[in-house]
């Protein structure tokens, strides 16, 4: 049956949706910003009067020109290497996508916006895609070339965070301009392909990725504008169905995409009166608005069953970090099951709830760009009442008082109403594992490390140059230096291993650094807090271990003022330039960019050794001088405390599941 | 808002660029150049050019001579269009000590060229565009003297782009952000900019397939000859699009 359905569904794809998939809004014309007067609030929105929308999937189609090899510059595209692996991992399906400007309407009481969008939607279409099935998508830069305003129409997108060879990571510096395009190459195989051929070590999945606009300096004002959208990669553990006979492997969590399995995009945004988004300044966007958006809707419902769904949690940025909680009808916590941190599975799952006694579980902390996947249990709902999205911070939303929807719910704080709407047609057949994945197992390259690397995120005002009376003059800055797309900080070598220590600025300026590396997942070792004696001055480090959320894989690390974090990486797959950067898409803007590169090697000793005219950079940003962000010996002596898998195979090595139980109480 | 914004900030100029933010955006505060002449911040600075914006003074001896270095070697970037559509200005943090005289010293020290402004005026009105073009919402950073040193904001009046950068960068560097604010330019020479970045691309030590293969075989990882091959994928794929889509 289902052997049929793929037969047929073939010809379907390739034909109807094909023309589905060409049909782009018409491109409007822009309407004047509205820079001045600075709006103090959006216009009052009543919450909860329009659906969740739900993003399209993305179509494939037949690219013309061809895609190749080389860069097609002949026929428009922008220049890049020639793609790696690209005849290995030859392209089965093919993808055309426009970014482009569009009108969104984000309530039904505020006017049309002038966006900008993949495919001239916003959030931009979500790909489906499966592991070992290798894609090319072609993204066309049709921004106009006279944009007034915020926003710039250079374009490159980055896959967050794609295994992808570096022509196709969508390097910040790597922009091209309106009427080209450049194919990006995501050949969804797993990391290790080349000690794990053919498609990599499936304990490497991860399977919540989101795409978006990544040129530098403009990064945040071009996501404002609205360019991004998600990218899920299932396979056959994790496959996106909750039916069973699907093997034992399957963890059925609850799907498909769109009726089950749904992503929630966040963001927050500030509206004129005339429905234009409002940008602090043509360079810059508000760090913290009044408007809550879900999938670019103001405070959207969400009809619901009573069973289980998954939700995608993705913070869009640009700036604000959520805290979600979830309420009931009655104003009481209810507790959400997080089964993957940034895309990648958790060992067992996890809960957190508003009342949790662990400090790390209390609500669900989201940073730019981080990914969650939870899951919410409405079994026990009651149909006819509703369930409340809320984001803890407090926010003043501009609303006509509104009555609290549930008992301490202040609606200036919901995020997104669930409603519940009765039972299912049919049985939940979704279930939560207790056991998810085991990791991989990371001994033998520990015990191979290179060295422990120092990123030192500062935000000085003094200091950064290595003698504290010496003012910097930068502000954000990643060893003392800002980005320079032509200047690596590091190399490394292809194949080895390091561990990072990422260090926010001691003592700091209250700023947290949502910490993102390019190309492989991280493994959290230890987190820390610098702390100063009042009295003696002595600074002490102080090791809190790995939160519970950390005990996975991760790509984005945050790290909180006085605080450092180290990971463990590995460089296997691909050659070329990657980064590591501040998530914080106005600190990144700010240049808190850091090239470095994947080389045939030898690893640099050194880290940010000069200046981009030259000039050797003297104190690296360090936060005691005299100490240098150069490698450091390997941390070997620590590697036994860490919780190291015993030594086996790369095979998923699962104990059989264990029905619908809900996850472990960490 | 004092009287004279009040007054100089609301009266239609039909001169200004249609895009312009104008000056109810920008201010319209009087400043004083190191030529000794007054000159209204957006009529005369910002309005219908582009404007390189930093703040400096003539005493700072830690940072700001780096700074300054790095903006003087700007000037030749820019070429003839330094005075014509762009201008580069840098107002003093410490309007008490900074008299035009003294930038004009300044100025001369430093080897600045017509379309390099050095410029004081009142606290009150350099606090404003300070704040105005360089806020971080961080009062110890919006306060500092020091930090704004470095700092160094791009703006086209004609299309209300604007950028920024930091000193003291390569001047390099910040010609090209200057370059993001120009109006975009034809799409012929984009593609020829482009082919020339394919072929400097081509040119560089791109890692080749065989240099890659060998570099597998010493790490001892297999050789990949063959594609791989998925018959099952496409299958499964085609199930989400069905239930999904």
């Amino acid at each position: 049956m289902l052997k049929a359905s793929a037969a047929a569904g073939v010809v379907t794809m390739l034909t109807s949706r094909k023309t589905l998939a060409q049909s782009l809004p018409p491109i409007p014309t822009q309407p004047p910003d509205c820079a001045a007067p600075a709006p103090t609030n959006s216009p009052a929105t009543t919450p909860f009067v329009q659906a969740l929308p739900i993003p399209p999937v993305a179509i494939p189609t037949i690219l013309n020109p061809f895609p190749t090899l080389a860069a097609d510059t002949a026929n428009g595209e922008a220049a890049r290497a020639n793609h790696q692996d690209w005849f290995q991992f030859f392209p089965l399906l093919q993808y055309n996508v426009s970014v482009q400007p569009t009108m969104h309407q984000f309530h039904p009481q505020i006017p049309p916006t002038y966006c900008w969008g993949y495919n001239g939607i916003y959030p931009g279409p979500t790909f489906l895609n499966i592991y070992g099935v290798p894609v090319v998508v072609r993204f066309h830069n049709n921004l106009p070339v006279d944009n007034i305003g915020f926003g710039d129409n250079n374009h490159t997108t980055h896959l967050h965070n794609g295994h992808t060879a570096s022509e196709s990571d969508g390097f910040a510096g790597d922009y091209w301009s309106p009427g080209l395009f450049k194919d990006h190459h995501y050949p969804n195989v797993y990391a290790g392909f080349n000690e794990f051929p053919p498609l990599g070590d499936q304990l490497e999945a991860q399977h919540t990725y989101w795409y978006h606009d990544h040129r530098h300096s403009f990064t945040a004002t071009n996501n404002y504008r609205g360019i991004n959208g998600m990218y899920l990669i299932y396979d056959d553990i994790d496959t996106g169905f909750e039916f069973p006979g699907q093997g034992p492997q399957a963890l059925r969590l609850p799907g498909p995409y769109g009726i089950y399995d749904i992503p929630l995009n966040f963001t927050d945004k500030l509206f004129c009166a005339n429905g234009e988004m409002f940008a602090t300044a043509p360079d810059a966007v508000p760090g913290g608005t009044d408007k809550f958006c879900v999938n670019g809707a103001i405070q959207p419902y969400f009809n619901v069953q009573t069973r289980k769904y998954r939700f995608r949690f993705l913070n869009s940025g640009p700036a604000r970090i959520w805290t979600f909680n979830l309420s009931d009808n009655n104003g009481n916590p209810v507790p959400m099951t997080v089964v993957t941190t940034d895309g990648n599975l958790l060992p067992s799952p996890v809960e957190v709830i508003s009342t949790s006694s662990v400090p790390t579980l209390t609500g669900l902390t989201v940073y730019v760009s981080q990914r969650y996947d939870v899951i919410i249990d409405f079994t026990n709902a009651t149909p006819g009442t509703s369930w409340y999205l809320t984001n803890v911070a407090a926010q003043f939303v501009g609303n006509a008082p509104e009555p609290e929807p549930a008992p301490g719910v202040n609606i200036g704080n919901v995020v997104m109403a669930f409603n519940i709407t009765g039972p299912p047609p049919s049985p939940d057949q979704s279930q939560v594992p207790e056991v998810l994945t085991t990791l991989p197992n990371i001994s033998k390259p520990m015990a191979n490390l290179f060295g422990t690397r120092v990123w030192n995120f500062n935000d000085d005002v003094v200091g950064a140059e290595g003698d504290p009376a010496n003012p910097t003059g930068k502000v954000f800055n990643v060893n003392g230096l800002t980005f320079d797309p032509n200047r690596a900080d590091a190399t490394v070598q292809q194949g080895s291993s390091e561990t990072w220590l990422i260090r926010n600025r001691f003592p700091g300026t209250g700023w947290t650094h949502p910490v993102h590396i390019h190309l492989e997942e991280g493994r959290v070792l230890d987190r820390r807090n610098i702390t100063v004696n009042p009295t003696t001055g002595v600074i002490t480090i102080n090791s809190q271990g790995v939160p519970p959320l950390e005990q996975g894989r991760r790509d984005v690390y945050p790290i909180l003022p006085n605080d450092e974090v180290l990971i463990f990486l590995q460089f296997r797959d691909w050659f070329g330039k990657y980064m590591i950067h501040c998530h914080n898409l106005g600190h990144e803007d700010g240049l808190m960019l850091v090239r470095w590169d994947v080389t045939t090697g030898p690893s640099s000793t050194v880290t940010s050794p000069v200046y981009s005219d030259g000039t050797p950079n003297t104190g690296n940003g360090q936060v005691n001088s005299g100490a240098q962000p150069n490698i450091t010996p390997a941390l070997t002596a620590l590697a036994p405390t860490f919780n190291l898998n015993p030594p086996g195979t790369s095979k998923l090595n699962r104990p059989g599941l264990k029905g619908s139980k809900k996850g472990v109480k960490a | 808002m004092n009287r004279r914004d009040f007054f100089t900030c609301h009266v239609a100029d039909k001169s200004r660029p249609a895009a312009s933010l104008g000056p109810g955006y920008y201010s319209n505060g009087v400043f004083r150049t190191h030529e000794n002449k007054p000159v209204r911040f957006y009529d005369d600075l910002i309005k219908g050019k582009i404007s390189i914006i930093n703040f400096m003074y003539a005493s700072c001896d830690k940072y700001c001579p780096r700074s300054i270095a790095c903006l003087t070697k700007l000037q030749d970037l820019l070429g003839d269009h330094l005075g014509r559509d762009m201008f580069m200005y840098s107002f003093t943090l410490k309007p008490d000590e900074d008299t035009p005289a003294k930038l004009a010293a300044y100025a001369k020290g430093n080897g600045a060229r017509p379309g390099w402004l050095f410029l004081t005026g009142s606290e009150y009105d350099l606090t404003s565009i300070r704040f105005k073009l360089f806020r971080l919402d961080d009062p110890l950073l919006d306060f500092s003297v020091d930090i704004h040193a470095s700092m160094l904001r791009i703006i086209n009046d004609n299309n209300s782009r604007w950028t920024s950068w930091v000193l003291p960068d390569p001047p390099r560097l910040i010609r090209e952000a200057v370059s993001w604010v120009e109006p975009t330019k034809p799409f012929a020479v984009r593609v020829r900019e482009n082919a020339e970045l394919q072929a400097a691309i081509d040119k560089e030590s791109v890692i080749s397939a065989p240099k890659r293969a060998e570099f597998k075989r010493a790490h001892g990882w297999p050789e990949i000859t063959a594609k791989y091959e998925n018959p099952d994928g496409m299958k499964k794929l085609q199930t989400l699009f069905h239930a999904g889509a």
